[in-house]
């Protein structure tokens, strides 16, 4: 057995622990120029008039631009339905007369230095004539409010789904349950901070960019439609990243500022947010509200599912566009059978920072929302909650399951796996019902101790496709370019493992450069759990054809079979001469088969072109990962606080290509669930203003808060949609946490079906506990 | 009109001497003007601690120090630890023990740490828990970097 399977070290884990590695901060450029955005600091404003002249007059300030300036289109939706009817809901680079929340870009001052770019953009005033601020959710689409965007809705899109006859199923229930549950606002926060350098060589009319990551290819097209360049005309250099979880590498407005202004003023620009920008400016996720209806007959068989959602979009469409309500609505069913199911999600717009993808998004938010129906339910019905659940899994005779949905532009179909049987594991590899033994125990002696559980459908794999190249230097180093990108989920180390094994060579022997669009000129990127699964299989596919040529080239070098030769340590090997251990082998490594392809000896026909093969890995339908969370907490009767004294993961990955940093996805998403279902929210005035722009107010774990999770990774349903085996891994660990912790919390105060609101801070556990909110 | 001031701060045991702006932040001073970019900004207001550095041996927010403080002093930044070839144990523990993922806070949470075992060879893992929750990490969940520092504390006891 290779390298597939096993506990790998991380390739990238040498040059970060030595501070060698390459973020975007670390780039700079001769002659740079460093911009500072001025950002509106009213909610919902006219704006009158942009006053540059004193920025100006700023030593070393060497020009001031406002909307009115520059020429760039609206900020296209990379994801999902692109219809005309959402267009006039996209957002600028810079605002020109309108400023719809806390933080939108309205200037761009350029500088000498970044403390003189501050120093000017501190002076540059905004004369703004204020307009109410829509900050209500629910009402906003209503009659009577003021509209963010002049004869439009501020209701952008209804997105609904359905399936089966839901009506039927509500009319025969023996039970409806009803509730209903949010989810705040909050935000992904990597801890590096955005940033981005551009440089234009005007002599050669190309554009180089550092610091682009997540979906460089994409991004490369809208700039080179936003400036009038070829796409080659741009380079995106692959780039370190401190995090994405979705937020990091979208096309924000500082995205086409930067190489826009590069272009424009012919030096150099640099961009690097702080803290407190990022925390208004970069996307938003979560805030939703569901009203979520259940039907069960008498024995807790689930009929239905209605939901009506409002999603807060904030002030804008991104590039995320409908992604977060599509994915809310087409994936809320979950892992259940059920004959009817009807979801309607108002998009509506307000006036906060704009919304996109967060780690599990729409799912984080739907599965707490279908999960609090079922503990309800459970109370309601007098059933025990893993019962109900377990009568409602479809079973693997009911798989592959097409849901006669639609998401991300792909049917809705659940492939191999064993529900059920991933629950009964679970159960009993965590002693999950000892948990609730314990909890019970407690309460008995006077404590707030509880246990809930949660499970959750995930998707990963999403297509249409990825590309890989791989290449055989004459050295013998076999190089990987890939499309997806490195954002800390290990998409090096894994993808070395795959090519090392097709190769016959060690992981520590292959190079992966992900993302440079000047090494690969196509690619998706990296999201939606899709790196290892279609950015992997790419991989596969390449280093198996480089492995085809390698073996039709050695056969012509050795003069032998290309069938008789075998691959191993790096070399083409052939079967020994003669019979017994005693023949003698001869061999070629693939250093110098790449070293004959790239001057040959003459008069051998050998295949043309460098060690080198190009593979797209397409997929038809994504893959879904499926599982299981547990939590143990315990409250604070005095203070509120919640301590989650054990958390569980169970999630099926198909294949592990690296356990270790399947593990770490695991355990670092749970975590950040966790934070999510107790800490974290962005919060505003009523005004419109951003109470939580510090990592003082936007609370965040520290070890302090970390919780020891257990983790279940299970290998025993392979994907068949990949030669790998492989589900994406990089949601699971994040996608029940907000269920599992609130049931965990419900069940510690004796009101099963509650705490219907994320996160549960300590002035919401006082408010449940004093019987004032659900 | 600026308002500069010449300094000399040693790095990594190199003496440099340069003049900087007052209010030119020491993690600039470091990573801006001379090139030790292993350090890195995550909040500039002394939550994330991804800049932590050590200043004559003690852990150190450089977003909160300007460059001007450390005039005289002796900074240690992650560059002084090991290679990308030669990792010291610290380093070590931590790529064993799965301590990182993006790597962005790695350099902060290695400063802070090869701090406190110098201050505290023996922790228990309390300690450990308590040293390193001044700084914050979004990727690991905190297991990984726990397990890191435990192993390289035992292994300094062991040698």
């Amino acid at each position: 057995m290779g390298y597939v399977g096993a506990r790998v070290p991380r390739l990238e884990d040498p040059r970060l622990l030595a501070g060698a590695g390459h973020f975007a901060d670390d780039e700079n450029r001769p002659g740079q120029l460093w911009m500072r955005i001025v950002r509106s600091t009213v909610a919902h404003a006219r704006l009158r008039s942009v006053y540059v002249a004193e920025a100006l007059a700023v030593d070393g300030v060497r020009a001031v631009l406002t909307g009115a300036d520059i020429s760039l289109p609206a900020i296209p939706i990379r994801v999902g339905p692109k219809a005309d009817d959402l267009q006039p809901y996209l957002q600028s680079a810079l605002a020109r007369d309108r400023v719809r929340y806390v933080g939108e870009p309205v200037a761009a001052v350029l500088a000498d230095d970044p403390y003189l770019a501050e120093d000017g953009a501190e002076l540059v005033e905004i004369d703004y004539e204020e307009l109410t601020p829509v900050l209500d959710a629910r009402a906003a689409g209503q009659a009577g409010q003021p509209s963010l965007f002049d004869g439009q809705s501020n209701e952008a899109a209804l997105v609904t789904a359905s399936f089966g006859d839901a009506a039927a199923a509500f009319s025969t229930a023996a039970r409806v349950v009803e509730l209903e549950v949010s989810v705040g606002r909050q935000t992904a926060v990597p801890i590096e901070p955005r940033s981005l350098l551009a440089s234009f060589d005007a002599a050669g009319e190309q554009l180089e960019i550092w610091g682009g990551t997540k979906v460089p290819h994409f991004n490369r097209r809208v700039l080179a439609a936003a400036l009038g360049l070829e796409p080659g005309q741009i380079r995106v250099h692959r780039s370190d990243a401190g995090g994405g979880f979705g937020v990091r590498g979208e096309l924000y407005p500082e995205d086409l500022l930067v190489p826009y202004l590069a272009r424009q003023l012919g030096r150099p620009v640099k961009w690097t947010e702080d803290r407190a920008e990022h925390l208004m400016a970069v996307n938003h996720s979560r805030d939703q509200l569901h009203r979520i209806a259940g039907a069960f007959d008498a024995e807790g068989r689930l009929l239905g599912i209605r939901d009506e959602i409002w999603h807060d979009n904030g002030a804008y469409l991104r590039t995320h566009g409908l992604t977060v309500p599509e994915l809310t609505a087409s994936m809320l069913p979950g892992p259940y059978r059920m004959a009817g199911f009807e979801a309607a999600v108002h998009v509506v717009l307000t006036n906060k920072t704009p919304c996109g993808t967060y780690r599990a998004p729409g799912r984080y938010e739907g599965t707490f929302a279908r999960e609090r129906l079922l503990d309800a339910a459970a109370a309601e019905l007098g059933l025990d909650p893993i019962e109900l659940r377990r009568r409602n899994l479809l079973t693997p005779a009911e798989l592959p399951c097409n849901r006669e949905l639609r998401a991300l532009g792909t049917d809705v179909v659940l492939d191999a796996g064993d529900y059920p049987g991933l629950l009964e594991r679970a159960v009993a590899e965590s002693g999950y019902r000892a948990w609730e033994r314990e909890a019970r125990d407690r309460r008995a002696a006077g404590r707030l101790v509880g246990a809930g559980a949660a499970m959750f459908l995930e998707k990963s794999g999403l297509g249409p496709y990825e590309v890989a190249e791989v290449e055989v230097t004459p050295s013998g180093q076999v190089c990987v370019a890939t499309g997806g990108t490195s954002l800390g989920q290990g998409i090096e180390t894994v993808l070395a493992q795959i090519t090392a094994d097709a190769l016959g060579v060690g992981p520590a022997d292959v190079t992966v450069i992900p993302g440079d669009t000047g090494l690969l000129g196509d690619g998706l990127g990296s999201w939606a759990s899709r790196s290892t699964v279609v950015g992997g299989s790419a991989a596969h596919c390449a280093a198996e054809a480089t492995a085809d040529l390698a073996r039709q080239a050695a056969a012509v070098l050795l003069d032998a079979c290309p069938e008789d030769l075998s691959l191993r340590g790096g070399r083409l090997v052939t079967a020994p001469a003669g019979d017994g251990p005693d023949g003698v082998s001869r061999s070629v490594t693939l250093g110098e088969i790449a070293t004959a392809l790239a001057g040959g000896p003459a008069g051998r026909s050998l295949p043309a072109g460098p060690l080198r093969a190009r593979r797209e890995f397409a997929v038809e339908h994504m893959t879904y990962p499926y599982g299981v969370h547990f939590a143990q907490v315990e409250i604070d009767p005095g203070t509120g606080a919640v301590e989650v004294l054990r958390y569980f993961v169970a999630g099926e990955v198909g294949h592990a290509i690296n356990p270790a940093t399947v593990e770490g996805q695991f355990v670092g998403g749970a975590l950040q669930g966790i934070s999510g279902a107790l800490l974290e929210e962005v919060q505003y005035d009523s005004a419109g203003q951003p109470l939580t722009a510090s990592l003082i107010d936007y609370l965040l774990p520290f070890a302090s808060e970390s919780v020891g999770v257990v983790t279940l990774v299970a290998e025993d349903h392979p994907s068949a949609s990949n030669p790998l085996g492989a589900k994406g891994a990089g949601e699971a660990g994040i996608t029940a946490t907000g269920a599992a912790v609130a049931s965990a919390v419900a069940d510690a105060l004796g009101a099963p079906g509650m705490a219907l609101r994320l996160p549960i801070s300590p002035e919401r556990v006082r408010e449940l506990l004093a019987g004032q909110a659900r | 009109m600026k308002d500069v001031h010449p300094v000399c701060i040693t790095v990594n045991g190199t003496k440099h001497e340069l003049t900087v702006e007052a209010r030119r932040t020491l993690a600039d001073v470091l990573r801006h003007d001379l090139g030790y970019t292993g350090t890195h900004i995550g909040c500039e207001h002394g939550i994330c601690g991804a800049c932590t550095v050590l200043v004559d041996g003690r852990p150190a927010r450089s977003c909160l120090m300007f460059g001007v403080q450390a005039d005289g002093q002796s900074v240690e930044t992650v560059e002084g630890l090991g290679a990308p070839g030669a990792l010291d144990p610290l380093q070590q523990a931590f790529t064993d023990h799965h301590g990182l993922q993006c790597g962005f806070c790695t350099p902060g949470f290695l400063m802070l740490v090869t701090a406190f075992l110098r201050e505290n060879p023996a922790p228990t893992d309390e300690e450990i828990r308590e040293a390193i929750s001044s700084n914050l990490c979004r990727c690991t969940g905190y297991q990984g970097i726990l397990k890191a520092v435990r192993a390289a504390a035992d292994a300094a006891q062991d040698r």
